[in-house]
């Protein structure tokens, strides 16, 4: 199955007119077209520049600054390992090494399918249960390599289905 | 027969631990029984470790059983769950009473866990908005004294008085202040603010009510990072019946003042902790940190006077107007007046959240809250402060938790963030991981931090590879010290700290060449 995602003008124009009369809208107006898209695509950000009379050159700058926004659609499910120092302390760099075996990609990659992005985090706010990861930003504590292949098995069942029912 | 309450927690942790699936099969199993049972999902107590907690109201008061996992639920019914016997494992008995709990010192935290997070009925039958109340019979100047006379300092780790802040806004003179509440909760080992924000929302609304208050500002924004997406549910979801019940808005109680309030997103950028890069985030820009002067309490968001407070430093400040300032100043040691909210993390038995007096010693909390290490192997490394903060050894755990106590010792306090390490880290990983932390979450804008960190990492590894080390280490003392001396923020200065001190009381593991399989790797 292809990840492409469908997006019109439209959809990206109407996000953009229910927030810019907010002071500061650029981010609200980001978050809003990634919930919709599931990303920013590229032929938004002339839209977004127009609408908020910024240069495109500063709508890529502010997108780029940061990590949650990406620009190229995601897997069907996202999976976020925590990498930060609680996590560490429990074995979180073993448990990220077998995930990235697991699904087979690196950080900020999605499987060949289409089917799973893997993220990097720096903390998902549940230190006194690592390691932690966040599955379409679900937080699963104290996550361990069984609890991940349970978890994968689940999330790979779920792809199957979906397939099926879009055949 | 009257329903028995039972009440399964709702936060990020509740939930990452199971806790919708336990409530879920006790409703299923209570059905097939014919048993009635109210289910109030309330908000967590901050023992992380007994997640899910599920507690039942009985006339002895509230029985708690933890952590339940859904196939307890069958025994837990068996075994008389809903009349709070006490014969099942997990029974733990009248929850006030669980020593965890009961040798805390909750100020700030009273509430957590007791009430059901978004019920304004809950919030108002336990003190809620009384400080509110109170603030709207005095005069600006009498609130933000109240502020000074409980001596609170920013919990977001500078430890800056928050009156002489709020008294900087009050004093400058403008059209339009703002209150923006610094929610980006970045550093690992911290759940604090988190913990406020899914469990009592409606405290942060008030502190942040009686702050506008106090300053002459009519607009608020809470600035919540991307990785906490039910903390900005529950926010907005508080906000809206705060609004409905006349707590925020255009005529508070009917006092004809005003005060709007909104929570913004994150997207996942550490640096926007940084207030200044915070400001311009909302501003919707790029998050690089501005030159200070000007301070934001005088050229703040969008230009104006601005008071940029932590979520704690805002959610201790109804206390404050409620009980005065004196009795939070009651408790402390020396300059740190009131309560620290310890969160006890990475590899620890017992960890969570703990509200004490400050002063409580490192080792204490480790141990009596904490009970040693998850792993049951020695304890070798603690880091308090989050990832800029010292890597301490045993030497001084016995250090007391205060601001002046830790700076004097090379140690930070931060935002109150302590992540226990067994004897299995290898500290040239985690002096090698503060440096690719800061590379990665750099903002860009000064050099000391953005190229320092990347030559930072290389130097760690060629240190650990044994490439040229001594030169290498003495490169290393150096870059630390460019990048101390030479930053623009704290990003930059702090993270040597973590490095340094990995150094200073860990030598031998900077000596040891690494598994080429735990090789730390970059994103």
């Amino acid at each position: 199955m292809s990840a492409s995602i469908e997006w019109s003008s439209a959809q990206v124009q109407d996000s953009i007119d229910a927030l810019k009369h907010k002071p500061g809208a650029l981010l609200p107006i980001l978050h809003a077209i990634q919930q919709h898209i599931g990303y920013i695509p590229d032929g938004s950000v002339p839209i977004i520049a127009k609408s908020l009379n910024l240069s495109r050159a500063e709508i890529h700058g502010v997108i780029s600054f940061y990590h949650h926004f990406r620009t190229t659609p995601p897997g069907h499910h996202v999976i976020q390992v925590c990498r930060a120092e609680a996590c560490q302390a429990m074995g979180g760099r073993q448990l990220e090494a077998h995930i990235k075996d697991r699904l087979g990609i690196n950080h900020h990659a999605t499987t060949a399918d289409g089917g799973i992005s893997l993220e990097a985090v720096y903390c998902l706010g549940n230190c006194a249960c690592a390691p932690n990861i966040s599955v379409n930003e679900r937080v699963h504590g104290r996550m361990n390599n069984t609890h991940f292949d349970a978890l994968f098995e689940e999330i790979s069942d779920a792809l199957h289905t979906q397939t099926l029912e879009v055949k | 027969m009257m329903a028995v309450r039972v009440f399964v927690p709702c936060d990020t942790t509740a939930l990452a631990m199971g806790a919708d699936d336990v409530a879920q099969r006790l409703l299923n199993e209570a059905e097939q029984r014919g048993l009635a049972i109210e289910l109030v999902r309330n908000g967590s107590r901050g023992a992380c470790w007994l997640e899910p907690l599920v507690e039942v109201e009985t006339p002895d008061g509230r029985q708690a059983y933890g952590p339940v996992s859904t196939e307890d639920i069958p025994s837990l019914l068996d075994q008389g769950l809903l009349e709070g016997k006490r014969e099942h494992a997990l029974a733990l008995g009248n929850t006030e009473d669980i020593a965890w709990l009961a040798n805390q010192q909750r100020f700030t935290f009273a509430r957590a866990g007791i009430t059901d997070p978004l019920s304004l009925s809950d919030y108002l039958a336990h003190d809620g908005f009384r400080g509110l109340e109170r603030a709207l019979t005095l005069d600006t100047q009498a609130i933000v004294d109240e502020v000074k006379a409980s001596g609170l300092r920013g919990r977001g780790g500078a430890a800056f008085p928050t009156g002489i802040k709020w008294q900087t806004v009050l004093d400058a003179p403008a059209e339009q202040k703002y209150i923006v509440c610094n929610a980006d909760e970045g550093d690992s080992g911290t759940f604090a603010d988190r913990m406020v924000m899914e469990c009592d929302p409606y405290m942060l609304i008030e502190g942040m009510v009686i702050a506008g208050l106090a300053v002459g500002a009519t607009q608020g924004y809470i600035y919540v990072r991307s990785e906490y997406p039910l903390s900005c549910r529950m926010l907005d979801e508080a906000i809206l019946r705060a609004e409905a019940a006349g707590y925020l808005g255009d005529n508070l109680r009917d006092s004809g003042r005003r005060f709007h309030l909104e929570v913004r997103m994150g997207a996942g950028a550490y640096i926007c902790g940084e207030e200044t890069s915070l400001l311009e985030s909302l501003e919707g820009k790029r998050g690089l940190v501005r030159f200070k002067p000007p301070l934001p309490a005088i050229e703040g968001l969008f230009g104006k006077p601005t008071v940029v407070n932590n979520v704690l430093s805002l959610a201790a400040v109804p206390f404050i107007l409620d009980k005065g300032g004196d009795a939070y100043a009651e408790v402390g040691l020396g300059r740190s007046r009131g309560t620290l909210v310890v969160q006890l993390a990475g590899n620890v038995k017992r960890g969570g959240l703990i509200e004490l007096a400050f002063g409580t010693r490192l080792r204490q909390v480790m141990e009596d809250f904490g009970g040693g290490t998850h792993s049951g192997r020695p304890l070798r490394a603690v880091q308090v402060g989050g990832p800029l903060g010292a890597y301490l050894p045993e030497s001084q755990w016995d250090l007391p938790l205060d601001y002046e106590s830790f700076s004097g010792d090379s140690a930070v306090l931060g935002h109150g963030g302590i992540v226990m390490f067994d004897d299995s880290v290898d500290m040239a990983e985690q002096a090698r991981f503060s440096m690719e932390f800061c590379k990665v979450e750099s903002c860009g804008k000064c050099t000391p931090c953005r190229i320092g960190s990347t030559r930072g990492v290389e130097v760690v590894d060629r240190i650990r590879h044994n490439q040229n080390r001594d030169a290498n280490l003495a490169l290393l003392e150096e870059l630390c010290e460019t990048m101390v001396d030479g930053s623009l923020c704290a990003m930059g200065s702090m993270t040597p700290i973590p490095v340094q001190s990995a150094l200073t009381h860990f030598p031998n593991d900077f000596l040891r060449t690494p598994d080429a399989n735990a090789e730390g790797e970059s994103s």
